[in-house]
């Protein structure tokens, strides 16, 4: 072992975390600004220039208030459900291939390490509303793993279309299989699944009930559950659920990228780089917040109506459908 | 080449991690008196396990690890939790069984023994040839052909239970 590959470890972790601290702090001003501008009116502008320092007092409100534990609540659960958010989240980061040489670990079987990481998400949610001891966080927890357990299910299928094509789990085999120009995406290959748009639109919708966006955001639909799993929790405990869920947004977005958009690929066939990757990952971020803003939310039986009778059936119809195809191609 | 500071303690400390985790997750689950929080310690006996995977070079099995028995299993057995069980562990529970606490105890005791005099005085040999290393390749490749049969069948399982799902979602339910 040199003395290099741990500091490249350590330098990386570092850069991660404050990748995490940072997207987190300022995807809530877009998100912001950009309701703001949607709904015709302008966001925060007190705080700095058109409110660029808003984060930051936001932070220091939340870290200077005090950490409440309701009476009656699991105390260890409680103060524990946080900590099973966040460092799953930060270890993803760990994975993403941003480009070339830009990745922390290059493991072979990285698309399901995602995968498992983001699967303490759930775990965690419906812990931090179980353990609150109150009736609205536990109807929350409910809700959250009846969404999740149906929604992971075309995620699967989906991903599993996508291995078929790419035959490796390693997430830079997958990008490297779509360098060239945007036809050569897997959003356009269309030779080996004409469906491949409408494999995008099921993981985008997929990925959207995951991360518990609107217009999929049962778990803490803040017009009939309070805040849902997080109503007891105050301070930096809600803050740390507030960070992982950008967290999670930025990894559900460059999972979209990277099987999908061609990951540091240039569109047009010049100048690969993160350059890329960073633009086509904040253009899917975008597009998140502008869903949100956009649609109501659903209701629940509608929101499992959504996956059971349409995205699954649909999604296995295009898995078979592109086996048939590579088998005959 | 400098080595990092202290770089040989690295592994053992993480070894030592990971043994704790899946040691304490194990007595925590069966120590505890709310059923919840044996599933917390389940959670962290397996996070501690794929740990250990890890450890030996295989991280496919360790993040199916997590993958199935934080993702799924551990969340299908709070679901049902909370679907059933109050939470308030009653009063004396586990206490006035005497007679049963001092029979299971007899009962672990002795397996544990069984199986440590085994791992410890067994003969293991070691096999000549290197025959599977343990990767995706060799494991998806041992799915393809040894093992086909089990997969197809575990493959219709699930189908059949997700058909199932969709016939009952798509059927509705009606109060009668």
């Amino acid at each position: 072992m040199t003395a290099a590959e741990p500091i490249r470890l350590l330098l990386f972790l570092v850069g991660a975390a404050t990748f995490v601290g940072l997207n987190a702090a300022y995807l809530v001003w877009v998100e912001r600004k950009g309701a703001g501008r949607f709904q015709r009116r302008a966001g925060p502008t007190e705080v700095g220039y058109a409110g660029l320092l808003q984060p930051i007092a936001d932070a220091g409100k939340l870290m200077s208030k005090q950490l409440i534990v309701p009476p009656g609540a699991d105390r260890m659960l409680f103060r524990l459900a946080p900590v099973m958010m966040m460092p799953p989240a930060i270890m993803a980061f760990a994975i993403l291939p941003f480009s070339e040489y830009l990745v922390g670990i290059d493991l072979n079987v990285g698309l399901i390490a995602l995968f498992a990481f983001s699967s303490f998400n759930v775990i965690a949610v419906m812990l931090a509303g179980w353990s609150s001891r109150n009736k609205y966080g536990i109807i929350s927890a409910a809700r959250v793993v009846s969404q999740n357990v149906a929604y992971e299910i075309p995620m699967m299928l989906v991903i599993i279309t996508i291995l078929m094509l790419a035959g490796t789990l390693s997430l830079t085999g997958i990008v490297d299989q779509q360098a060239g120009a945007f036809w050569n995406w897997n959003l356009f290959a269309l030779a080996s699944n004409p469906l491949m748009p409408v494999t995008f639109i099921i993981f985008f919708v997929c990925m959207l009930s995951e991360t518990n966006r609107a217009p999929f955001d049962m778990a803490e639909a803040e017009s009939e559950l309070v805040a849902g799993a997080y109503t007891e929790y105050a301070g930096m405990g809600f803050g740390v659920f507030f960070m992982a869920e950008y967290a999670n947004i930025v990894i559900g977005c460059a999972i979209a990228v990277i099987l999908f958009l061609g990951g540091w690929h240039s569109p047009v066939g010049v100048f690969p780089g993160v350059f890329w990757f960073l633009l086509k990952l904040y253009f899917m971020v975008f597009v998140v917040i502008w869903v949100r803003w956009t649609f109501p939310r659903t209701q629940f039986y509608g929101l499992l109506n959504l996956s059971w009778k349409i995205l699954i059936p649909i999604s296995i119809f295009t898995l078979l459908l592109s086996a048939v195809m590579i088998k005959l191609v | 080449m400098n080595p990092f500071p202290a770089s040989e303690y690295i592994i053992p400390l993480i070894f030592l991690l990971f043994a704790g985790a899946t040691i304490g997750g194990a007595l925590f689950a069966v120590f505890t008196k709310w059923i919840i929080r044996s599933v917390c310690g389940l959670a962290t006996a397996s996070v501690g396990l794929a740990g250990m995977f890890y450890f030996l070079h295989s991280p496919f099995l360790a993040m199916i690890q997590i993958l199935i028995y934080i993702g799924a299993v551990c969340i299908t057995i709070v679901f049902a939790i909370m679907l059933a069980e109050p939470d308030e562990p009653q009063d004396g529970y586990g206490l006035h069984s005497v007679p049963w606490n001092v029979g299971a105890g007899i009962v672990a005791v002795a397996v544990f023994w069984g199986v440590a005099r085994l791992g410890v005085t067994g003969d293991w040999p070691t096999p000549a040839v290197r025959v599977s290393d343990g990767s995706v390749e060799m494991i998806g490749v041992a799915l393809l052909t040894t093992q086909s049969l089990a997969l197809e069948i575990v493959a219709l399982i699930l189908l059949v239970s997700i058909l199932g799902a969709l016939a009952v979602a798509r059927k509705g339910r009606h109060i009668e």
